[in-house]
């Protein structure tokens, strides 16, 4: 085996493709070839670090230093200061048209702070994740090996997962013992174990990136489900725009099968599971666990009624265990150090970590995993790097496009499934979208309520005709035909949704509607007052609605 | 490979059908699906014409339209419309000379909407095909439609 003097790791996912790290990373390997440093130096593909809209990163270890908005032609340079003469590239600047960018190292402390606690993450930025070997010596698959040599029994996995108290982080945060405890008790010839990947709340874009940086951790998770409810089989429902994401899963898979980790005889024992790859086709809605499991039997993806739930009645009728991400990548440390280890992080309702996207006007936008409970404003300050350009702070929309407007008054709320309950809020799917005092909280309500109208699935009336109705009267205050009645009407209207809708989709616009509306009312421009042009303005809407 | 071939990596059940439509989608020239093709996969799985159509309707990914050799999907979510991504489709129409959903005179771009392609970090962002294009404003725009047109 080789040893190195010094490993780069480059991470490549979507984003850093779009800078061009792929030309830097060959660039880069050539200059080392040139120069005769390849048996020396080691670059690593890794996933992302976290951080976003800063280009190519290179972290050059053991020296910790991080290079960012690497440029091709930055390369020479870096290789013959740093790597040969060990002289550390404060800043380069050249010309790229008017603009001069510099690439320099990220000061310490800022957004990648060492701070962050990494349960889920702990992995995607130090190993390729197409090596599994690399993977096993970072700790890959070790939970799995534990509970197949100690012959665990079901029952002590769902015991550890319930004194670890890991909740679904897919939004509902509902606990994940249960599930599994309810699919583990019931009787069938087949049960199925779905991994939600589906990933389209605006906004929201760490499954993903667990899935490029650490796709084995989640193939070692199913494993383990299926060993806990006695399913074999195992699917994974990935957005069918995730190229990348696809591509590396299946690598994942291929390699765990050829080394006897998934398939038949998992490590030599009785136990066999496989693991299949199925694509979505665009459509929100199919992030709902029953529009998801119709979608994968080859349906419209149109929610079920519940109950029966999927963990006694899901895929193909039979008991399915269906997981997010998120969750999912939680199970292999919490079964390899114990449940009690996982519930010293966070709160005592909420334990665990939870990845956030931070975006929107902030310094340093990107993705962090801090524990339960962390407050909003140390989020935007400490990992954001605060408000863009030193500008004040309006709002935040906290959870997704279906989440809540927060307003200054509530940047102190710790971060969890329960604080945020209680102050009418959710901590959804993690996003958290800053918006600064020049940005209009009425055109993000705007294009919030324009996808939820084209995303509705059309099934159940509510949320078919609520969309487009919520949309008109939007349209209407756009072009300034709005009455304070118009914004009566949004919340009742929203609330009938919250009530009467099938699934969570017409159910959760409630969210966004009445926190703009009730913190945030000088944001639309209404009369008080009805005029003739605002009654012509009613009755063509309600036309446009089938109202009348 | 031909459309047979195609369908005979997939066993004959159901749940395949959605992969096997988005790879005859994407074996086609123009990025989309025919009435025939949706008869050939009917008829593989034993499933009505009816049912396929509404399946292949459902999902914004796939098309009954002949599309352009690059589709151009820009982000419409709410952090791409913070970041300005009102004012990049506005351009985009106007270099294109196309509205949303339709395809250029010379079928070279489709330019249609999509939901969060989850590049957040560097919106407003959009996608042509698989790649992804963010930190977007005029220029660059111009400079991306002329490499793409360029590489025809």
């Amino acid at each position: 085996m080789n040893i190195f003097r010094m490993h780069i790791l480059i991470p490549v996912d979507e984003e850093t493709i779009q800078s061009g790290v792929l030309h830097v990373k060959r660039k880069l390997e050539l200059e080392l070839y040139n120069r005769n440093l390849s048996s020396e130096i080691k670059v690593i593909e890794t996933g992302t670090m976290g951080i976003s809209g800063s280009g190519v990163i290179m972290v050059l270890y053991p020296d910790q230093v991080y290079y960012y908005d690497v440029k091709e032609k930055d390369i020479p340079l870096i290789v013959e200061e740093h790597i040969i003469k060990g002289r550390i590239v404060d800043s380069i600047k050249h010309d790229h048209g008017e603009k001069s960018r510099a690439c320099q190292r990220i000061p310490e402390g800022v957004c990648f702070s060492r701070t962050q606690k990494r349960i889920v993450l702990d992995k995607c930025h130090i190993v390729n994740p197409y090596d599994l070997e690399e993977v096993i010596a970072n700790g890959g698959y070790r939970a799995l090996e534990k509970i197949l040599s100690e012959n665990f029994k079901p029952e002590h996995i769902i015991e550890e997962l319930k004194i670890s108290g890991l909740r679904g982080r897919g939004g509902a945060g509902f606990p994940t013992w249960i599930k599994w405890n309810g699919t583990k008790n019931c009787e069938s010839d087949q049960k199925y174990i779905i991994c939600n990947a589906d990933e389209g709340e605006p906004g929201t874009y760490k499954d993903r990136l667990i899935l490029e940086g650490d796709p084995h951790k989640l193939i070692e998770a199913m494993i383990i489900g299926g060993y806990t409810a006695g399913a074999s089989k195992g699917y994974i429902y990935i957005r069918g725009e995730y190229g990348l994401s696809i591509s590396r899963i299946q690598k994942a898979i291929d390699d765990a099968k050829a080394n006897g980790l998934l398939g038949r005889n998992i490590l030599g024992t009785d136990f066999s599971f496989e693991l299949e790859i199925k694509r979505g086709a665009g459509a929100y809605v199919c992030g709902e666990e029953t529009a998801l499991i119709e979608s994968l039997e080859g349906n419209r993806g149109n929610p079920r009624v519940k109950p029966p739930y999927p963990v006694f009645s899901g895929l193909w009728s039979k008991p399915t265990i269906v997981n997010n991400v998120e969750t999912l990548a939680n199970i292999p440390d919490i079964i390899y150090r114990g449940g009690e280890w996982f519930k010293g992080f966070g709160t005592d309702k909420c334990s665990g970590t939870k990845v956030f996207t931070i975006l929107g006007n902030v310094e340093y936008p990107g993705l962090i995993e801090v524990e339960m409970g962390t407050t909003l404003r140390e989020i935007i300050n400490s990992y954001g790097g605060g408000v863009k350009g030193g500008k004040r702070f309006k709002a935040a929309l906290v959870g997704g496009a279906a989440g809540v407007f927060l307003s200054d008054k509530l940047l102190d709320v710790r971060m969890d499934f329960e604080s945020l309950k209680e102050n009418a809020a959710v901590l959804g799917s993690g996003a958290i979208l800053v918006m600064d005092e020049d940005a209009s909280l009425f055109d993000i309500l705007y294009s919030t309520l324009e996808f939820f109208a084209h995303e509705s699935c059309g099934q159940c009336s509510p949320c078919r005709i609520g969309t487009h109705h919520l949309m008109g009267i939007m349209k209407a205050i756009k072009n300034g035909e709005g009455t304070v009645k118009d914004l009566d009407d949004m919340i009742s209207i929203s609330e009938t949704m919250f009530n009467t809708s099938l699934c969570p989709l017409g159910q959760s616009l409630i969210m966004p509607v009445k926190s703009a509306i009730e913190n945030f009312r000088e944001e639309f421009r209404v009369s008080e007052t009805k005029t003739t042009k605002h009654r012509k303005s009613e009755t063509q809407r309600r036309k446009q609605c089938h109202l009348m | 490979m031909s459309k047979l071939q195609i369908l005979k990596k997939y066993a004959k059940t159901k749940d395949n059908l959605i992969n096997m439509l988005h790879d005859i989608q994407n074996a086609n020239e123009f990025n989309y699906l025919t009435k025939d093709d949706l008869e050939l996969v009917a008829d593989y799985l034993d499933l009505p014409y009816s049912y396929v159509h509404s399946v292949t309707t459902f999902y914004t990914m796939f098309s009954l339209k002949p599309r352009g050799k690059n589709i151009v999907r820009v982000c419409q979510s709410p952090p791409c419309q913070l970041m300005g991504a009102t004012t990049i489709s506005e351009e985009l129409k106007k270099i294109l000379e196309i509205d949303f959903g339709q395809t250029t005179g010379d079928g070279l771009f489709t330019l249609e909407m999509t939901s969060c392609i989850g590049v957040c970090g560097v919106a407003p962002a959009m996608m042509i095909n698989e790649d992804v294009y963010g930190n977007l404003n005029t220029e660059r725009i111009m400079e991306i439609i002329e490499e793409r047109r360029r590489a025809q």
